[in-house]
């Protein structure tokens, strides 16, 4: 299905063109010819200042689904026994979007020997937390755990179910949102409920970041998502918070697994805990060598906070993995964000820029960078840095 | 032998495509049409597994017609034979209807020892496809993949990256792994196969091949609806300092030490 054209009406004129990001529009005799790329976003119809474009009607016949009754879930991702800090983060928006809906809000852990979480995530604004405790769920894997929250959603009836983007939420709610029959919006940045519908409206970045879009999942439950850490506000833990813990078997869970945990090979270890840092100073290709680290380590070091590195100095071999920010590395979200020497590529931009305070130094005052900086400096990042390292010592 | 299917998405190289903040018109220029670079890996190890193992490379990809010149240069890299799902149907699949669509596939084909798959797009980045194809086709699956090896036991051992570090796990075959970049460096195209791929016959299926209903797939078939896309939101009014790096440096710490008080 693709959008509809009023050929009488088109002009011609080439702005709906302009605004696909699909690429599915193209001009023939001067008339708008839509192709299979349609995704139905609507950008188009809302340029066209002819009426030559409109929504298809909705598909006739068809029932609106009702809503579940079991509110709002989320999947309170934990390791070993300790909570993924996103779990909490999910919970706090979880509050804000029940607030809205007027629904509960339930966690759901998946573990062995978890059961001591319990009390945090209602501390935390979960309302009851369903704790499914089995052996085979002791180690993270795809099937068991996707298993579990399936045969959970099947019997209980969420309305949506929230689950961090990381890398165990997108290794395994996919697979959960496929058993369900039922939509799957990754990495999302944003919520909001559509107040007609009590639609879940999930936003998120495409295209590396350089646009945002809202998606909705209008026939079908739970409403799923993905939610990027570090961008949801916690709820501020309250301990006398009563909620309630409800154990559940699960005979899925009992079966032998097609896959099998062996061991944890590694453990990254931060020894540069920049998803905490509340300062990062970043460095980028600008810095030219692996010894100008030491002065961003300085300033790091004065501020409190934490060094780190464009995919470019990474892979310049200049700094080390662990210390890469942005899409292929981590996201951070610190009070201030000093770049230095970084040109601003959408690849990096996505992993800080919901960062507080952005500043960044950099010589080529075209740099995209300066276009998401609450403040630049245009000039030498080897002059200022060690100008303002100066200043720090001398003024503190 | 193992036969082996690995899923390609043809992509827009994403850099180039934004929203101009002011007129909302998409800015691409010089935009042009890529194999997803993730698939890349997915498709060096999927030719490794079968210079070890023997079998074939069978490159599977959905899309507009002109994604078969993505799939015609997969097999360049020495994939032994590709097939496009195209259909106007199969238009405006989310990932669910396009991991559904592409499991029609993979049972017209008689399912696979391994199925392979990039970690993500770059355009969508969403990493879902894998996963849900593994969940239509009932085969396990294992994320981010970055060492294979293949036990005696006929298992399938995997280490893998999550967020704590690196975990070693096992999977019986048939199974689909998603790959992430450190698991290899893909080769460069080989002139034997440059020849071959040039006259190569690249069959297409569509909806009716794959005995589904059109209300399965593509934009009827997708549980998601894009409702609305914007660039992303402009930060505040920025503030550029000038003078001597010297004073530029005294104008930013103290902008940072009010910014601090607040």
């Amino acid at each position: 299905m693709t959008i509809r054209i009023a050929v009488d009406n088109c002009t011609g004129c080439g702005q709906c063109l302009a605004v696909c990001p699909f690429d599915a529009l193209t001009l023939e005799d001067d008339k708008v010819v839509v192709n299979d790329a349609c995704t139905l976003c609507g950008a188009c119809v809302e340029v066209c200042e002819f009426e030559a474009l409109s929504m298809p009607p909705e598909e006739a016949g068809q029932q609106p689904v009702p809503r579940p009754a079991d509110g709002i879930w989320i999947f309170a991702e934990q390791r070993r026994g300790r909570l993924a800090p996103v779990a909490l983060e999910l919970l706090g928006e979880g509050r804000r979007l029940a607030e809205q809906l007027r629904v509960a809000v339930a966690a759901v852990l998946l573990g062995h020997n978890v059961q001591g979480l319990a009390e945090e995530l209602i501390a935390g604004g979960a309302d009851k937390v369903y704790v499914v405790d089995h052996p085979n769920l002791a180690e993270f894997l795809e099937e068991p755990y996707a298993a579990a929250l399936t045969a959970l959603s099947r019997r209980y009836g969420p309305e949506i179910i929230l689950a961090g983007a990381t890398y165990v939420g997108r290794a395994f709610i996919p697979r959960v949102a496929a058993l369900l029959d039922t939509g799957l919006t990754a990495d999302c940045t944003a919520f909001a409920i559509d107040p007609a519908n009590h639609l879940l409206l999930q936003t998120r970045p495409a295209f590396g970041g350089n646009i945002m879009a809202t998606i909705l999942t209008p026939r079908s439950y739970p409403q799923m998502a993905t939610v990027r850490p570090r961008v949801m506000k916690p709820w501020v833990a309250e301990h006398e918070r009563q909620g309630e813990i409800i154990p559940v078997q699960l005979a899925e869970l009992d079966q032998p697994w097609r896959c099998r945990f062996v061991q944890t090979i590694s453990e990254i270890t931060e020894t540069v805990p920049l998803g905490e840092a509340e300062v990062i100073v970043a460095g980028g290709r600008g810095l030219q060598d692996a010894k100008n680290f030491r002065l961003l380590a300085e300033l790091a070091e004065l501020l409190g906070g934490a060094v780190g590195a464009t995919r470019a100095a990474v892979d310049a071999g200049w700094i080390s993995y662990q210390h890469q920010i942005g899409q292929t590395g981590k996201t951070v979200a610190a009070k201030l964000y000093i770049a230095c020497g970084i040109s601003g590529a959408a690849q990096h931009l996505v992993g800080m820029q919901s960062s507080d305070l952005i500043v960044a130094i950099n010589r080529d005052p075209q740099a995209p960078i300066f276009q998401i900086a609450d403040i630049g400096l245009v000039g030498d990042v080897f002059e200022i840095l060690p100008a303002l390292i100066q200043q720090i010592k001398a003024n503190r | 032998m193992m036969k082996i299917i690995v899923c390609l998405k043809q992509v827009p190289e994403s850099q180039s495509v934004r929203l101009d903040p002011v007129t909302h018109n998409l800015q691409r220029e010089g935009v042009k049409s890529i194999i997803n670079p993730f698939d890349l890996y997915a498709l060096e190890e999927g030719l490794r597994v079968r210079e070890e193992h023997g079998g074939e490379v069978i490159v599977l990809s959905m899309g507009p017609p002109q994604a078969a010149s993505a799939l015609r240069e997969a097999l360049t890299y020495g994939a032994d034979r590709a097939i496009l799902l195209s259909d106007r149907a199969f238009a405006g699949a989310d990932t669910w209807a396009t991991a559904y669509t592409l499991a029609a596939a993979v049972r017209r084909l008689d399912g696979a020892d391994l199925i392979f798959c990039g970690k993500q797009a770059i355009d969508g980045d969403t990493a879902q496809v894998g996963p849900e194809l593994a969940a239509f086709l009932d085969i396990p699956h294992v994320a981010w993949a970055r060492k294979l090896i293949f036990a005696d036991t006929g298992l399938l051992q995997v280490e893998r990256l999550l967020d704590h570090g690196y975990d070693l796990v096992e999977v019986q075959l048939p199974a689909l792994i998603t790959v992430v970049k450190e698991i290899n460096t893909p080769r460069l195209p080989s002139f034997k196969a440059k020849l071959r791929a040039k006259s190569a016959q690249i069959p297409v299926w569509t909806a009716a091949d794959l005995g589904l209903a059109a209300e399965r797939v593509g934009f009827e078939g997708s549980f998601t609806r894009v409702v609305k896309v914007f660039p992303p939101p402009a930060r505040g009014q920025r503030e550029l300092l000038d003078g001597t790096p010297e004073e530029m440096a005294a104008a930013l710490w103290a902008r940072l030490r009010q910014w601090r008080g607040q």
